[in-house]
């Protein structure tokens, strides 16, 4: 009896010392995530910054540490700059507009009405872009819009011609991109909104848009509010898409980034700033709507 | 990506500098020399045993297995290829120090050089480096340097003005119509994306606006190079789209958004259809690019690196790497191995110097002005992204 006793005991020394000591079980919980958070993550997302107040030589394109804000000056008294980064929130916008209005209808159609063989095979289609590379989704784009295209083929009849390469495209090709971030998380939480809320509300005598406006909508916004996380920071750093359907005049900041990340990094480090400025002061403004809490 | 200083091939005696293009003797002033201020990295001086195995940072197409093995079976060196997109990465690839050679392009080579990332060469040791390097491919900046070779030459090519002939009818002569806000093909005009587009801007100028007193588009002070981004942003108005990447341009053409625009004989080649779309070199002249291979300082494999630049530079293998590629091919004599290969060297314009002495190949820009003058500071590629980057704005 006693000899079992010990064996059980002995048996389990990590156990036994983890549960005498709390920190020991906090490290072994958080070591890894951690070293993958600020080691690989914040070290390098901090080293890139701090490149943005160094010089560059200008003659080998060598980084020197050193402190300057002349690079942040340049970004922000350039007129084209200042006119590309506003382009780009912009088409970031309208790219989270437009997944949202697509995704609403889309996704009540499938949690409440469609058959669940239908219910299916729409999940399927609207996964199913995500199956194929990303280069050749844009390069399908590519070709659906040039001059002699798909598009124009198809619209020749009724005397339409398609945006050609532009920033409309662009705005086309970003959504068709990120609209699964933006459908999956707002199907889910519908179909999680219980059918006797409809029932109750048309009850009440609401119509179906009412229903929509005050029942759906307030419910949905945590959702929406995930996905638009999705499609306002995926597309506000895209420079692919504005290279290959953009035409003339769609740089976005990654375009400038871009072409400035081997030869001038300094340059490139504090356009990045940019972005990441969108992306925080979007996050503040959601929270302020609660829905962050709710997610 | 690629380079040029114009056709040296009078003034390869002076060596140490660069003169401004034959154009211009008199921006020289006397010694018009240029002299860089380059760390001094040793030269192999003899070749030794071959060490097992070679890096190579090379355009698509250059390091194919088709020569690769047989260099592999005839020396025991192994080469590990890493093909590189961009003239910017093969400089940040070479600085690692962790390749031995590089096929460089005129805007990456002087950055190589003055960085100190590549070694001198020692001719000697590269017994296919001789006379059958064709003239305009010799005397260029990358073996001029201060009185020492950094480069072997592999081969050349053109930006050309292709043109759909469904459209544009006639053949033109001038860049004017890629150019000016009256172009009747505006909307329809496709250009090069990237910063060294500029100097295609600084080329049409040189011939319409003597005024400015460009003598090479590379070297442009701030006057010069605001009239070129006036130029590109007149431009931008019929500007179609922007290419920097072959396919996109190859469809451009192919799905009739752009009906003419700046090109290489190659990406013709690949529409498949020449007879549709058609290439002419204007009669403002163009820019283009050559390539040579460049050792590193830190080399741990120079041997074998030396191996293989004298391989590569044999007419058959040089040959086979421009067939391959699509361009004009550094070694003359391979034009003569076959009708095959005569064929190519006819439309690529190999052994064609008066084509080329029109072609001012891709140099990196400097603030020191590489075309001799002394009094102002030119822009340099800094500068040049950064204009790059408002015209598009």
């Amino acid at each position: 009896m006693t000899t079992t006793t010990t064996t059980a005991r002995t048996s389990k020394p990590l156990s036994t010392l983890l549960y005498r000591h709390r920190w020991m079980r906090l490290v072994g919980l958080l070591s890894l995530p951690l070293t993958w958070l600020i080691g690989l993550y914040i070290v390098s997302l901090a080293l890139l910054l701090v490149t943005a107040f160094w010089y560059i030589d200008a003659f080998t394109s060598k980084v020197i540490p050193g402190f300057t804000l002349d690079n942040f000056v340049l970004v922000f008294s350039e007129p084209a700059y200042i006119t590309t980064s506003l382009r780009t929130l912009g088409v970031a916008l309208a790219v989270t507009l437009l997944s949202a209005v697509f995704a609403v209808p889309l996704g009540i159609f499938m949690a409440k009405l469609a058959s669940p063989w239908l219910r299916a095979v729409l999940a399927v289609a609207i996964t199913l872009p995500l199956w194929a590379g990303y280069l050749v989704k844009i390069l399908a784009m590519r070709i659906t819009f040039t001059e002699e295209g798909f598009f124009n083929w198809l619209m020749a009849p009724f005397g339409i011609t398609g945006p050609g390469f532009s920033i409309v495209t662009v705005v086309l090709t970003l959504t068709y991109l990120w609209f699964p971030y933006m459908a999956l998380p707002v199907y889910t939480a519908i179909r999680q909104i219980p059918v006797n809320l409809f029932d109750a509300s048309s009850d009440l005598g609401a119509h179906g848009f009412t229903t929509i406006r005050t029942v759906v909508l307030p419910l949905l916004w945590p959702a929406l509010i995930a996905g638009s996380v999705f499609t306002f920071s995926l597309s506000l750093g895209d420079y692919i898409v504005a290279r290959f359907v953009g035409g003339a005049n769609a740089q976005m900041i990654g375009s400038i980034i871009a072409s400035n990340i081997n030869l001038n990094p300094p340059v490139a480090a504090a356009f990045s700033v940019i972005p990441i400025a969108f992306v925080v002061i979007y996050l503040l403004v959601t929270r302020r709507t609660g829905a962050l809490e709710r997610m | 990506m690629r380079q040029k200083l114009m056709a040296l091939s009078a003034v390869t005696a002076v060596s140490a500098l660069m003169l401004a293009g034959c154009a211009a003797p008199a921006a020289n002033e006397g010694s018009g020399e240029l002299v860089f201020d380059v760390p001094d990295v040793p030269m192999l001086e003899a070749l030794g045993e071959p060490e097992g195995s070679v890096d190579i940072i090379a355009w698509s197409g250059f390091v194919e297995p088709a020569w690769a093995d047989t260099f592999t079976e005839e020396t025991g060196c192994v080469v590990n290829r890493k093909v590189a997109g961009t003239s910017d990465e093969m400089v940040q690839l070479m600085r690692t120090g962790d390749y031995d050679l590089v096929s460089a392009s005129g805007d990456a080579s002087l950055r190589l050089i003055v960085g100190g990332d590549v070694a001198p060469i020692n001719r000697d040791l590269l017994p296919n480096f001789g006379d059958d390097i064709v003239p305009g491919m010799q005397g260029q900046l990358y073996d001029t340097i201060n009185g020492k070779v950094y480069g072997v030459p592999i081969g050349r090519g053109a930006n050309i003005l292709q043109y759909n002939t469904e459209v544009v009818t006639e053949t033109p002569e001038s860049w004017d119509i890629v150019w000016e806000a009256d172009s009747p093909y505006a909307g329809q005009i496709t250009a090069y994306d990237a910063p060294i587009y500029i100097a295609d801007a600084a080329v049409y100028l040189m011939y319409h606006q003597p005024e400015l007193g460009i003598q090479n588009p590379y070297a442009l002070d701030e006057t010069q190079l605001a009239a070129a981004v006036d130029l590109l942003k007149q431009q931008n108005a019929i500007v179609a789209e922007y290419w920097a990447d072959p396919v996109a341009q190859i469809t451009s053409f192919l799905g009739g958004t752009t009906v003419a625009g700046t090109s290489w004989e190659v990406l013709r080649k690949f529409t498949e259809d020449t007879e549709k779309f058609g290439g002419t070199l204007p009669v403002e002249g163009s820019t283009g690019w050559s390539d040579a291979w460049m050792i590193s300082s830190e080399s741990d494999a120079p041997n074998c690196a030396y191996l293989w630049m004298d391989y590569t530079s044999s007419a058959e293998v040089n040959g086979a790497i421009a067939m391959n590629f699509g361009m004009a091919p550094a070694n003359g004599a391979f034009c003569e191995l076959s009708d095959e290969a005569a064929a190519h060297c006819e439309q690529f314009n190999a052994l064609n110097e008066e084509y080329f002495e029109n072609v001012w190949y891709w140099t990196t820009p400097i603030e020191q002005c590489i075309d001799g003058r002394t009094e102002v500071q030119c822009t340099s590629f800094q500068d040049w992204t950064n204009a790059w980057a408002t015209i598009k704005g």
